[in-house]
């Protein structure tokens, strides 16, 4: 989420116009945007139901830091800065909220459990990232967290594979800033079970414009718009992958 | 820090255990301790004629990674040594990449353009990374040799520019041996030195030096109070230390972490399942470990 409000109402309606049966949010509410309290808005109202992610658990404990996982002092540098802004604009009930949020949500569809979560069903911080999780490793989640799908998010990048046994796995990117490919948009996952689970991400268009615009009135450093207007990351760089790396410009 | 007074005699000093986690990362000692070149902070003294490890064969390394599956290992790494010299480094990758993502430690010194050339192709043939890291100690030709050896600057970069121009971005990794207030002229020095380099998106990532092996005499040894004890992992993150997410096989059988394989206590079994055992943490290294934390992924090459 990252605090893209407008990308969230985007996102909502076009997953109402396609007549989604629910809309679940897997976390990190904060971050990199302009104005957290708004988005924390939009879903209390809508009632949307929000799994947990390390943002909101730092957010929500008052802890000192984002608990992001990077290593880098560059990453380091921009993770506090926007912890310290998400900090200080997010209203104390908003607060209060973020704490009592669950840490994994799951669902029973059709003959398929389906679990929720932020990073991993084993750990909240943790990085799936396509060219680095192995599908035996996925299959050995399913079979601890006895799941047949599992869903998370936490690395900005989505992917999705189906595993051996009729079980899979999707990461379902995120709605908060684009995805380093040199597109303006971001997006959303779409799982519709009939006889298989099926995952479609639909790409969603946003006034990106108008959300750079607000990040510099609110003093949000440079690095950040700019990925916002240009579509390429411009942080956080060292944790990813070599394949996912490659693609991006930086 | 608790600081232990000399007079306490080792046997009652508490060290912790550290139970493994989970298995993430699967190190493998492909290179064993054959190195075509012989630092000079190298921490299991690796050289053109250590052979206490030696290279590991295709079926062995193929043996773990079966056995790597139902345990759900993550992420695949390779050390030495120099895994470049191992014959069958291509084919072990090539396997590899078969099974997850593969992180190989190099000095680069033996990359050769048809060498790249492959490396490519496997990296293109899999879904999984391939991902390449170079040890250079320098950014310049005086700094890194007086370190590496007479030549090995050049050779190594050499190296990086083939990588480079076959599509990687390798991470070049730096055991640091300047002091702190150095590090901006340092890390700006390798900056400079990789651009001009061909590099144009350099990755660094700077380790702390191992006071063991060939260090002791390059540097110092550890002194008698650096050490683990129980009190100190109280409140302490342990997932921080590598022993609690990975193992490595060599071809002498599976032992705790990539540091400690000239530790007899460090052997836990034959195969990936006997050494999931926990490890008590009785080597003056693992100090470094408890004090940078996550330095995992990252040692010789
Ligand atoms: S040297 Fe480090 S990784 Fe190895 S056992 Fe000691 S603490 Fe663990
Ligand atoms: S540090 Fe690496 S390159 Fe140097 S001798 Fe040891 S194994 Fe070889």
């Amino acid at each position: 989420m990252y605090s893209n409000y407008l990308a969230l109402q985007e996102t909502l309606k076009d997953a109402w116009r396609r007549g989604a049966d629910a809309i679940f949010c897997l976390g990190d509410l904060g971050a990199f945007g302009p104005h957290p309290d708004r988005a924390c808005e939009i879903l209390r109202k809508n009632e949307i139901a929000v799994v947990q992610g390390n943002y909101d658990n730092s957010i929500g404990n008052r802890l000192q830091d984002c608990q992001c996982g990077y290593t880098d002092p560059r990453d380091n540098y921009f993770a506090k800065l926007s912890y310290n802004y998400t900090y200080a604009n997010t209203a104390e009930d908003h607060k209060r909220w973020m704490k009592t949020l669950p840490g994994e949500i799951r669902l029973e569809m059709g003959k398929y459990r389906a679990l929720l979560c932020h990073g991993s069903p084993r750990k909240m911080n943790e990085f799936l990232w396509e060219s680095t999780t192995p599908t035996h490793f996925l299959e050995k989640l399913c079979r601890d967290y006895r799941a047949d799908i599992i869903c998370a998010t936490h690395t900005g990048l989505h992917w999705q594979r189906e595993l051996p046994g009729d079980k899979y796995f999707a990461n379902v990117g995120v709605i908060g800033r684009p995805e380093n490919n040199g597109q303006t948009s971001v997006g959303y996952m779409l799982l519709e079970v009939n006889d298989t689970p099926r995952f479609t991400y639909v790409p969603v268009e946003y006034d990106y414009q108008r959300l750079a615009g607000e990040m510099r009135e609110e003093k949000l450093p440079e690095e950040f718009v700019e990925t916002i207007l240009t579509g390429w990351w411009t942080t956080c760089l060292e944790v990813l992958p070599a394949k996912e790396r490659k693609r991006g410009r930086f | 820090m608790e600081i232990i007074p000399a007079e306490i005699p080792e046997k009652e000093i508490a060290h912790p255990d550290i139970h493994l986690d989970g298995l993430d990362n699967l190190w493998f000692q492909v290179g064993g301790t054959l190195c075509n070149i012989a630092c000079g902070h190298c921490f299991i003294s690796c050289s053109p004629a250590n052979r206490s490890f030696g290279f590991m064969a295709l079926e062995q390394v193929e043996r773990y990674l079966k056995e790597s599956l139902e345990i759900g290992v993550k992420e695949y790494y390779f050390t030495g040594g120099e895994p470049f010299m191992n014959r069958q480094i291509l084919d072990i990758l090539q396997l590899t990449l078969g099974y997850g993502p593969a992180t190989v430690l190099t000095n680069g010194m033996l990359i050769k353009e048809k060498t790249a050339r492959r490396l490519q192709e496997l990296e293109a043939g899999s879904i999984y990374s391939l991902e390449i890291r170079v040890s250079l100690d320098g950014y310049s030709e005086e700094m890194n040799d007086a370190i590496r050896g007479k030549g090995v600057f050049q050779k190594t970069l050499r190296g990086v520019r083939l990588l480079y121009e076959y599509g990687f971005l390798p991470i070049i990794t730096v055991a640091k041996t300047w002091e702190d207030h150095e590090d901006e002229t340092v890390l700006n020095g390798f900056i400079n030195t990789l651009k001009v380099n061909g590099c144009a998106r350099p990755r660094l990532k700077i380790l702390p030096s191992l006071k063991i092996g060939r260090e002791i005499a390059r540097d110092r040894g550890y002194d008698r109070y650096e050490m683990v004890t129980e009190a100190m992992l109280e409140g302490y993150d342990c997932s921080q230390l590598i022993c609690s997410n990975s193992r490595i096989a060599t071809d002498r059988g599976v032992f705790v972490c990539p540091i400690l394989i000239e530790s007899e206590d460090a052997y836990l079994g034959e195969t990936l399942k006997e050494a999931t055992k926990s490890y008590r943490l009785k080597q003056q290294a693992c100090y470094t470990c408890y004090l940078y934390g996550a330095i995992c992924s990252n040692f010789t090459g």
